[in-house]
């Protein structure tokens, strides 16, 4: 294998342990304002991904960081081409990280309800947006000669990325709601899970909707070579099973089964899109792959080896964090950190 | 205005604001870390509260340098897409690196450390304040890496097919000494400034006789702190500055508002500049101080902006070399002068708190608590020299600001995310700051315990 496509699977790596994690974090932001009645309520739903949400939002820079260094080309026509979507973004992801840390630091419940608001904002619009990219890059976008995508905003407002992007929010709340099922104790477990029902309902509708139309608008599933049937059909068993289970009460396999899903979606993408990057819809003489969008091999092979060394250790301390935090919270003013 | 000087602006406005804020990140993590320590070394539960109560300005600063510093991260692709894709193969290396070694570690162990008081063993606990310290400052080590390829380029060659700049040594890329400068001062003047912060909050509370044991702790701490970065940080800078002379005599130039060749060089401590005519129509000088800052002696040759121009022209060929000489020329000044005045109050502060004299100099607990703002300038102006004082070149002599710029982005797209971050950056701010003078100025005993 040549370093170009194993930093294709390392950046892959990246989003699927972004979408994994940053997933669930954007559920339980989703479903904070509606699911909590009251302050100490709210505050223990936020408190299930307190020590985690900062970390977790470093996959996403990492993914990002990665993509820049590894296929630089790709960094710089995927976020000047989406430019105000990026901003948005960006934009949400500010309000939601202060509104994790400050919201509590008042004994204010206007100042707090807003800060609530912020949270649910803040996670619903990155969720949104970053299904509606993903939806561009599945379709393709118009990419000219020189790497540059010149039409805006509107035309990747397209109903497809739109159909994609209701499909990560529903996606994503029935993942936090999984996730808060497991983290959390009694009346406020079981509201979260009929929360996430509720979603997950909404999502396999939209999820069949959407791998349906991808069928017929995009290659991802039927190119020849490398193509995402096989984990796109391994995401619908999977989202299949975490219906099963929840409906069967059992939180953790619902929970796997959900995270699943989300893992297996974001392969199929990746091996969708291999060995391109970025799709012209213009000419496919102009997409963006693994060879015209990478770093030089030396840059690579540089990146390899602090990726090799670094990453497993990453894994290993946040992996020892949720083992840290692993107790269920309750809503009580008592044990509750705030 | 044009899609590049708004995307000046914008790079401009959400630079200064990120490096508001990490500064104090940078330097009041190490502080916390070190209060922790002495808590589980001698068991002392004051130290354990002044870390709680500390901690809480640190986290409430902490907040904005995290979300603002992922602004910086995609900025270079938003904005300046042309760099990116001429620097990419050198530039996002340390940024990913960043990511990977430093995001990673100060963002994980800060939940740890917010969540983990009853969790974790004493000593455990102690460690994870510690990899957050340790994680901010490799996370500045390689975004200054990064800044010094741009400042000092070393370590590339220039692809001769797509004329782009290749890594050509990952070594020679790390090393760079300006990096082996530049880090040094930013990481002192992390610590002067969080020395300051913490002196201002201590000062308003012995003004009010409030846990006079705790603040003048924490003022005795935080001034000898603020000394040690404060001496550090200006000797740094001195070598900095020598280094500019020979590396960027431009930049160097442009801060003494220098437009003729002079030798001995005399030092400007003020001038009233005009750039369009390139003189200065008042200017009031100390003879030789400029040969002798820049070399250590008081007879050498300091080449003045008229003679590096045109060295500059036939070296790159016809174009504007000249930075904006009365914004740096102030810049450098404000940054040295508040400098000065910063190694003063420490040094008077740790004179004075070495007894109870303190608590009687009323005026000079009243200075102390206006005077942080001083690292802030010194900081802010800092920067603005560093980046500013490079015109015309996003990489120095490799390329320039106006190729930089992202083609495809239309100027109102530009607008419309200046003003949407200059806004939430402002509301932000001001918010950070209210919070951290109704945690700064509080009872000790409530704010500890409020965790």
């Amino acid at each position: 294998m040549d370093l170009n496509t194993l930093w294709f699977i390392l950046v892959t790596v990246l989003f699927v342990g972004f979408f994994f994690l940053e997933g669930f974090d954007y559920g339980v932001g989703i479903l904070l304002p509606f699911l909590g009645k009251n302050d100490n309520e709210r505050r223990a739903v936020i408190n299930t991904i307190g020590p985690h949400w900062d970390g977790n939002e470093v996959w996403m820079i990492t993914a990002g960081g990665a993509m820049f260094a590894s296929f630089p080309q790709v960094y710089a026509t995927l976020f000047s081409g989406f430019y105000l979507a990026l901003v948005l973004m960006l934009v949400a992801l500010i309000m939601r990280g202060v509104a994790f840390e400050y919201r509590s630091l008042r004994d204010d419940p206007v100042w707090r309800n807003r800060w609530d608001w912020a949270i649910f904002i803040g996670s619903l619009l990155p969720a949104l947006l970053w299904g509606v990219a993903v939806g561009n890059l599945m379709r393709g976008f118009a990419i000219d000669a020189n790497m540059n995508y010149w039409g805006g905003l509107i035309p990747l407002l397209n109903p497809y990325s739109i159909l994609g992007g209701l499909v990560f929010v529903t996606l994503f709340t029935t993942h936090g709601a999984n996730f808060l099922a497991l983290k959390l104790e009694g009346d406020l477990a079981q509201r979260a899970k009929k929360f996430g029902f509720q979603a997950w309902i909404a999502a396999t509708v939209l999820t069949v909707l959407f791998v349906i139309w991808t069928f017929f608008e995009t290659d991802i599933l039927t190119k020849s070579g490398v193509n995402g049937l096989v984990p796109a059909l391994l995401a619908a068993v999977a989202l299949l099973a975490a219906g099963w289970y929840a409906k069967k009460d059992n939180d953790l396999l619902a929970f796997v089964m959900g995270s699943l899903t989300v893992v297996f979606a974001t392969i199929m993408v990746f091996m969708g899109l291999f060995p391109r990057i970025l799709i012209s819809s213009m000419d496919a003489a102009y997409s963006l792959n693994i060879h015209n969008a990478a770093a030089s091999p030396y840059t690579l092979k540089a990146m390899t080896i602090v990726a090799v060394i670094f990453v497993p250790i990453v894994l290993i301390y946040q992996i020892w964090t949720y083992k840290v935090f692993s107790k269920r919270i309750k809503a009580d003013p008592k044990t509750l950190i705030y | 205005m044009n899609p590049l000087s708004l995307a000046r602006w914008q790079f401009a406005i959400t630079t200064i604001f990120h490096f508001f804020f990490v500064p104090l990140t940078l330097g009041l993590s190490i502080f916390v870390a070190i209060l922790e320590t002495k808590y589980v070394r001698t068991g002392d539960e004051m130290y354990k509260k002044m870390a709680k109560f500390w901690g809480k300005i640190f986290l409430i600063n902490f907040a904005i340098g995290v979300v603002s510093g992922i602004v910086q991260e995609f900025q270079f692709g938003l904005n300046w897409s042309e760099y990116s894709r001429f620097m990419g193969d050198i530039f996002g290396a340390p940024l990913a690196i960043e990511a990977l070694l430093a995001f990673y570690m100060e963002s994980t162990f800060i939940g740890l450390w917010i969540f983990g008081w009853d969790k974790l063993s004493k000593k455990m606990h102690l460690a994870t304040i510690w990899l957050v310290a340790i994680g901010s400052n490799i996370s500045a080590l390689w975004i200054l890496i990064a800044n010094s390829f741009m400042q000092h380029p070393e370590g590339y060659a220039i692809d001769p097919e797509t004329g782009r700049a290749l890594m050509s040594n990952f070594g020679a890329l790390v090393f760079n000494p300006n990096v082996l400068l530049q880090f040094p001062h930013v990481l002192t003047a992390g610590i002067s400034l969080a020395g300051f912060v913490v002196m201002a909050f201590s000062a308003w509370h012995l003004l009010r006789k409030h846990d006079v044991t705790f603040f003048r702790s924490s003022f005795r701490m935080a001034a000898i702190y603020a000394l040690i970065g404060s001496v550090l940080v200006a000797t740094i800078g001195h070598f900095q500055g020598q280094f500019l002379v020979k590396h960027q005599p431009l930049k160097m130039a442009a801060a003494e508002a220098l437009w003729k060749t002079e030798q001995p060089a005399p030092f400007s401590i003020f001038a009233i500049i005009d750039e369009e005519n390139r003189t200065n129509r008042v200017n009031i000088e100390i003879p030789s101080i400029l040969s002798f800052l820049s070399y250590n002696n008081f007879t050498g040759k300091v080449e003045g902006i008229n003679d590096l121009v045109v060295q500059a022209e036939s070296k790159y060929g016809p174009g504007d070399y000249i930075p904006p000489v009365a914004l740096n020329y102030w810049s450098f000044r404000t940054m040295v002068g508040a400098g000065a005045l910063m190694i003063v109050i420490a040094l008077l502060g740790v004179l004075w708190s070495k007894d109870q004299k303190l608590d009687d100099k009323t005026w000079f607990l009243k200075a102390t608590m206006f005077s942080a703002i001083l690292p802030y300038l010194a900081a802010t102006t800092g920067w603005i020299l560093a980046e500013t004082g490079r015109w015309p070149w996003i990489v120095f002599g490799l390329q320039k600001v106006e190729a930089a710029v992202s083609p495809n982005v239309p100027a109102w797209n530009v607008a419309f995310s200046l003003v949407l971050m200059a806004v939430i950056y402002t509301v932000f701010t001001v918010v950070a700051y209210k919070l951290a003078v109704k945690y700064g100025t509080g009872d000790v005993a409530i704010k500890t315990e409020e965790y």
